[in-house]
């Protein structure tokens, strides 16, 4: 059975901001037996598509989804498992932890310091620049939540500061084709996690600066620049009433550039392509990026968390987590027999967290649960 | 990849890494120097002790470093200014930097070089407090000949400075207490 502790499409329902559509194309939005059959395969989908899509698709393979019942507690029990919920007891022999990596937004400690008088947002309680305090906005963090906020608040007339971090720099289009299509023809996203060789680092990867528009737009940092964001170097310290920024903006833009790079020279090769490809200009350092803000001024009256997500496992009652709170697994496969995971960053392969890159994980992981039954 | 010598014993330093997942108590550094006034603007500060994997540690030799003023500060130019020692720290930081990320590579290099310089407004420390103390900008330029394409090099540097202590003491806020004993 698959508990749900809400609707089916749950955090796509509660959790996304109005305006997000999905970072992949329509025709690249899959799950098995089930795709995208409109007019648009070039498109991405809005959240409304999303939920349909998803809901359809629990339909139709009859997914024996239980709806509001939250899970509160997983331990062990006997050879196998209890799982209490809000709607009674459960036992399994075998349970898939699938609750996903992005439960909680990510939000620095130094946040604490920011004065009352800022209205402060995650992307959770983030709905659209309508809700928010007229003003200037700080966005924290560049990554695809942060560039697609910053962008979209600064089309609302507001001024924006972006503090940037290290990033991954992406195109929408490169040769004319989706930037993710060559990550899935390239093979590049099929790169299994026991090839790839500092995995550590490899789940930690922000997510790319990509939007889903109709128009396809690239919305990197030089396109921010050129609607009037300031960009800033990674916030450091709130120290004081003020916002202490690195003064390392360069070299994050530097990393990124050569990481970009990097990436369209594996598709060129791949492709077998001598000609040289699209050359995509240098990310533009500002002459003098600030250092500081007085966050009491009442030049940005609001900040927005752009910083990232974590999974929850305030309820996995099972010593499985390392040091740092990380689920500890080889490939899905948790030490404790009988118990899995799904849906977490490059789980067995880099399109893991994207939806038709669960496809592949879950056969693997499901034939090593088949087996792991079968041997009992 | 395991041809290149660069001197750098990159496995130490991995195997560090992993040694220190397990036990992080035993990362913890405390890095220390002691001063002692000359005369006019002239110091001397010894190093050679340090606390390390858990228990004090020292250098083979004590290093020592004076520092003073150049003649156009109206000093004896002793030595250094202090501020000239940020960049002796910079420099060597994000050159050990290269030479072990180069190591890991498997990149050889057959020369490193920069020259390090630091714009400087003299009015802060002047005391006109419109104008910083410290460094308004800082500007580092390698010039590496290496077994590696332009763009290795290029990411060479940018890995160097994203692992590197000084860089980041640098661009970074750090908390700082002085107090009298």
């Amino acid at each position: 059975m698959v508990l749900e502790r809400g609707e089916v499409a749950n955090s796509w329902r509660r959790e996304r901001w109005e305006s997000l559509r999905l970072l992949t194309p329509n025709w690249q939005t899959r799950l098995p037996g089930h795709h995208y059959e409109g007019p648009d395969p070039d498109g991405y989908m809005t959240m409304g598509e999303v939920i349909k899509f998803i809901d359809h698709f629990a339909a139709v393979c009859r997914a024996p989804v239980r709806t509001s019942v939250a899970v509160t507690s997983l331990r062990r029990a006997d050879d196998g498992y209890l799982v209490a919920t809000n709607d009674g007891d459960i036992r399994c022999r075998t349970a898939i932890i699938a609750s996903g990596a992005c439960n909680l937004p990510a939000v620095p400690a130094l946040a604490e310091a920011v004065p009352s008088a800022l209205t402060q947002f995650t992307p959770f309680g983030y709905q659209g620049p309508a809700h928010l305090p007229d003003g200037g906005v700080l966005v924290v963090g560049a990554s695809a939540t942060g560039v697609q906020l910053a962008a979209e608040i600064r089309r609302s007339g507001r001024p924006v500061i972006l503090s940037v971090g290290e990033h991954v720099r992406l195109p929408r289009t490169y040769r004319g084709r989706d930037v993710l299509w060559w990550m899935d023809s390239s093979g590049v996203w099929d790169q299994r996690h026991d090839e790839i060789d500092d995995l550590a680092r490899a789940r930690r990867l922000p997510s790319p600066q990509l939007v889903g528009t109709p128009e396809r737009t690239t919305l990197d940092l030089n396109a921010l620049s050129a609607m009037g964001i300031e960009l800033t170097g990674r916030l450091a310290a709130v120290r004081d009433g003020r916002a202490l920024f690195s003064g390392g903006l360069r070299n994050v833009f530097a990393l990124a550039d050569l990481k970009l790079q990097r990436l369209l020279d594996t598709f060129d090769a791949w492709a077998g392509s001598a000609e040289a490809g699209e050359g995509f200009e240098p990310t533009l350092v500002p002459a003098s990026p600030r250092l500081q803000l007085d966050l009491r001024s009442g030049e940005v009256r609001t900040i927005v968390w752009a910083t990232g997500f974590r999974p929850d496992y305030r309820w996995l009652d099972l010593p499985v987590l390392d040091a740092k709170g990380h689920l500890q697994h080889d490939g899905g496969v948790v030490a404790t027999p009988g118990l899995y995971a799904l849906g977490l960053p490059v789980l067995r392969r880099r399109k893991s967290t994207f939806i038709h890159g669960i496809s592949d994980d879950a056969r693997d992981v499901i034939e090593h649960l088949a087996q792991t039954l079968a041997a009992r | 990849m395991t041809t290149a010598d660069n001197g750098v014993n990159v496995q130490a330093l991995l195997d560090a890494r992993e040694a220190l997942k397990n036990a992080p108590e035993a990362a913890q550094f405390t890095w220390r120097a002691t001063s002692k006034w000359q005369k006019g603007v002239h110091s001397t500060t010894t190093v050679q002790n340090f606390f390390g994997l858990g228990q004090e540690q020292s250098h083979k030799t004590e290093t020592v470093l004076d520092a003073d003023h150049p003649e156009v500060f109206a000093a004896e130019d002793n030595a250094i200014t202090p501020i000239e020692y940020l960049l002796v720290g910079l420099a060597s930081c994000l050159t050990a930097g290269v030479a072990s990320v180069a190591q890991n590579r498997g990149i050889q290099l057959r020369s490193v070089e920069s020259v390090v310089e630091g714009n400087h407004d003299i009015r802060g420390i002047l005391g006109d407090t419109d104008v910083r103390n410290g460094y308004n900008d800082i500007k580092v330029t390698f010039t590496i000949d290496a077994d590696a394409s332009k763009q290795e090099i290029e990411a060479l540097v940018a890995q160097s400075q994203k692992r590197s202590a000084v860089f980041d003491a640098l661009t970074n806020p750090t908390n700082v207490s002085v107090e009298v004993a």
